[in-house]
């Protein structure tokens, strides 16, 4: 466990407007962790419950796993208005087109919906998404949206402030072909992980499996998260 | 001491800086009285037909990381000095020998980190002729926070002090910004952040000398493979009561996971 001291970090003693705490003045940031994988037959996609606002934890219970469709999540990052706004108009869109298909949309054309989004008004957003979902063409499917607004599609994938911490985790413990409990404990283990190193990350870990029968929802509070201790 | 082992001056290697915390680098005063950094941004101003990498400062983005096990120690770091996006050196060894089972693993900037270095060993000769035996790792690390503490407005260096000594076998010591803390391992630099995760999961207490072995090559490979400041080859060093062991791990020989 290294010592990690952020010498730099700029904390306003005195701030010009002493009437508003400082928190108020800050943007509402999900300085966060999510992850998603795929495994044979779905998804299973994870995410912590920290919201801030600078130093202030505004939502210490947020759900940042939102459903799109009925067999389509997204995993939210950045910005908690922009991403919120980014997936309520995602939704809408892809409702619309669901209907006109008269069939359950892709988890390709989400993702896409997404990107064509967060590229258009990649300057003015902060968000990074993950889109992850079952559909019958291709199974399971994780694409990832970062900031900036390219799009791939990946087995697994981390984002988030948290997610620098666990990539050395992640590319050393996931596996092809594990199966959804398997899935499951693997990214329990890699939000505990994120959470303990990262600041911005905490509370509960929200977990989601998609399969073609439906959703499972999972939340493992602060205290039954594994533990990793080294001291 | 052998006169063989002191550590190499390199007179060529202006520098290198850790990425992790560029908020850290921001808010410093710009005072840089023992890097060459200063230097090299003066001179950028006058002269801009230079191609960047000259003038941009050397920066060794860096992944290091030292473990005990019961007996001893094992160093790790990996070999990318970089000035800009050119890779100026891709084979330093940033494990420096402080004395003849005490080494330190060098980060930050590096000619800040090879200063300290190489004064802290002048420093532990004197020393341990003075006491007449071997040094204590602890008196090494002390020696190393003292400067890191008093110059810590104009140094940007971390180092990392790992030995065996006899009267507390295996040590590693980190001294980030002045402060001195033992801890049974530590990793350091800009590629460590990648790892957090991963050395957290997989540390166990009372692991044997292979397995400590075993795990600072995976924890590099891992960070090298994420940071693309880190890279090129992984040195390991092995301290026990016999001595020190230095190892070079090549680039293919290294771990390799599930992407790759």
């Amino acid at each position: 466990m290294a010592a990690y001291m952020s010498a730099g970090r700029s904390a306003n003693a005195f701030s010009t407007h002493d009437f508003v705490p400082e928190w108020a003045q800050e943007e509402v940031s999900t300085g966060t962790t999510i992850m998603a994988v795929e495994f044979d037959g779905g998804v299973v996609i994870g995410a912590d419950s920290r919201t801030t606002t600078g130093a202030y934890i505004a939502n210490r219970v947020t759900d940042k796993l939102t459903p799109i469709h009925d067999h389509i999540f997204c995993c939210r990052s950045g910005s908690a208005a922009d991403t919120q706004a980014v997936a309520d108009a995602v939704t809408y869109q892809l409702g619309f087109h669901s209907i006109e298909l008269d069939e359950p949309p892709l988890v390709q054309t989400a993702a896409n919906l997404f990107q064509q989004m967060c590229y258009r008004y990649r300057e003015e957003l902060m968000a990074g998404i993950i889109v992850a979902g079952w559909d019958k063409r291709r199974g399971g499917q994780v694409y990832t949206v970062p900031m900036g607004g390219m799009i791939v599609r990946q087995p697994v994938s981390v984002g988030g402030s948290g997610s620098s911490y666990i990539y050395g985790f992640m590319d050393s413990n996931y596996k092809p072909g594990m199966t959804k409990e398997e899935c499951l404990h693997f990214c329990t283990q890699a939000l505990a992980l994120a959470m303990e190193r990262d600041g911005s990350s905490g509370g509960v870990a929200r977990l989601a499996a998609i399969t073609e029968e439906g959703l499972e929802r999972r939340v493992v509070l602060g205290h039954q998260l594994p533990k990793f201790s080294n001291t | 001491m052998d006169i063989s082992k002191r550590p190499q001056t390199f007179e060529r290697q202006k520098g290198f800086s850790n990425t992790v915390r560029t908020e850290q680098v921001s808010t410093r005063p710009a005072t840089y009285y023992l890097s060459g950094a200063k230097i090299k941004r003066f001179k950028m101003l006058e002269e801009s037909s230079e191609p960047g990498w000259l003038s941009e400062e050397v920066k060794t983005g860096t992944t290091i990381i030292a473990i005990e096990f019961d007996g001893g120690v094992v160093l790790g770091s990996d070999s990318r000095v970089s000035a800009g996006e050119t890779v100026v050196n891709r084979v330093m060894n940033k494990l420096s020998l402080l004395h003849d089972k005490i080494y330190c693993a060098l980060s930050g900037s590096a000619a800040d980190a090879q200063t300290i270095a190489e004064m802290v060993n002048y420093q532990l000769d004197v020393h341990s002729i003075e006491v007449g035996e071997d040094p204590q790792v602890r008196s090494a690390a002390t020696l190393v926070k003292n400067i890191s503490y008093k110059y810590k407005e104009e140094l940007s260096a971390h180092l990392i002090v790992a030995g065996w000594d006899k009267r507390g076998g295996g040590q590693v010591y980190v001294t980030l910004n002045g402060l001195l803390s033992r801890q049974p391992f530590a990793v350091g630099g800009s590629g460590s952040a990648y790892v957090y995760g991963f050395v957290d999961a997989e540390y166990r207490k009372a692991m044997s000398k292979e397995d400590c072995q075993q795990f600072v090559v995976n924890t590099l490979s891992l960070a090298m493979s994420r940071d693309g400041s880190s890279g090129g080859v992984a040195y390991l060093v092995t301290i026990d009561e016999k001595g020190a062991e230095e190892k070079c791990i090549l680039g293919n020989e290294l771990p390799t996971f599930y992407d790759q």
